[in-house]
């Protein structure tokens, strides 16, 4: 699914890395605790989250992974909108929970499971 | 830094209770690789494991310093602090063991998963740590 998709699907608004629109996701991980991120493995991996840190766009960096969706309408602060951009990184935001994001992925076809497969 | 004989050697200190700065010793280090042309896969793995443990240097060890040395072969990362040390290493390693505080928690980490990943994502792991007088944690990745 390419990034443009999952911004229509959970209508999310764009807040930085307009770069990566057209880039392809295979499989997706949602998680508060950047501890249970960095044990998934898998490439081209979208980042749900409802964590409001610089600490999320570090994991991010050092996991390769280029997109990020805060979820539950989450506002990150502008030095974390800088550092994400600072990385490449492109940050979505949506107002839906993190059930419910994860539900309209998962039901178009989002099912990579990522750790220890 | 690049040595004569192509070693490459990095230090860096790592501030304590700073979560806002914890993580750029990692991030320099995973310039560094990029830039020797070392590829993805090693480079993700060494980078997740140094920042594994620079961020337990910072909200366990109260600080500490990174010493990185690259040469042809490996990737060696020691992170060192002066903090508590750990007392029961065994049960520290078990994925989910976490003394981190609700405060540590909201701020995204106290999965207990932070050593269990540097064992997974490093090639050789050796810690050393005495209650009261602190921890030091080598990460080795291997280039073949
Ligand atoms: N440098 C250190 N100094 C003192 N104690 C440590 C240190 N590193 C780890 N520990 C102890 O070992 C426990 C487990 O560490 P680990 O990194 O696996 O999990 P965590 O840091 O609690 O959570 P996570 O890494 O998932 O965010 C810690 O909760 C802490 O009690
Ligand atoms: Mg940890």
């Amino acid at each position: 699914m390419k990034v443009r998709e999952i911004m229509k699907l959970l209508e999310a608004e764009l807040l930085a890395g307009e770069e990566n629109l057209d880039m392809e996701i295979n499989s997706a991980c949602g998680a508060d605790l950047m501890s249970d991120v960095m044990a998934f493995v898998k490439d081209h991996v979208l980042l749900l989250t409802g964590l409001v840190s610089p600490q999320v766009i570090r994991t991010a960096e050092m996991m390769d992974i280029k997109v990020i969706v805060f979820v539950r309408g989450k506002n990150p602060p502008q030095n974390i909108i800088d550092l994400a951009k600072e990385k490449g990184i492109t940050v979505l935001r949506t107002k839906h929970p993190m059930f419910i994001s994860c539900g309209k992925l998962y039901s178009q076809g989002m099912i990579g499971r990522g750790v220890w497969d | 830094m690049g040595l004569s004989d192509g070693t490459i050697k990095m230090s860096f200190t790592i501030l304590p209770d700073d979560l806002t700065a914890a993580g750029e010793a990692s991030s320099s280090m995973k310039k560094m690789l990029n830039q020797l042309g070392v590829s993805p896969q090693l480079v993700k793995k060494a980078a997740i494991a140094m920042y594994e443990a620079e961020i337990n240097a910072v909200i366990h060890g109260g600080g500490g310093i990174a010493d990185i040395i690259i040469d042809g072969q490996k990737i060696e990362i020691l992170i060192r602090d002066e903090g508590p040390g750990i007392p029961d290493l065994e049960l520290a390693m078990q994925e989910g063991y976490s003394t981190a505080s609700d405060e540590i928690r909201e701020m995204g980490f106290g999965a207990g998963m932070g050593l269990p990943n540097m064992k997974r994502y490093s090639d050789e792991l050796i810690i050393h740590s005495e209650v009261g007088k602190g921890t030091s944690v080598k990460i080795i990745v291997n280039f073949y």
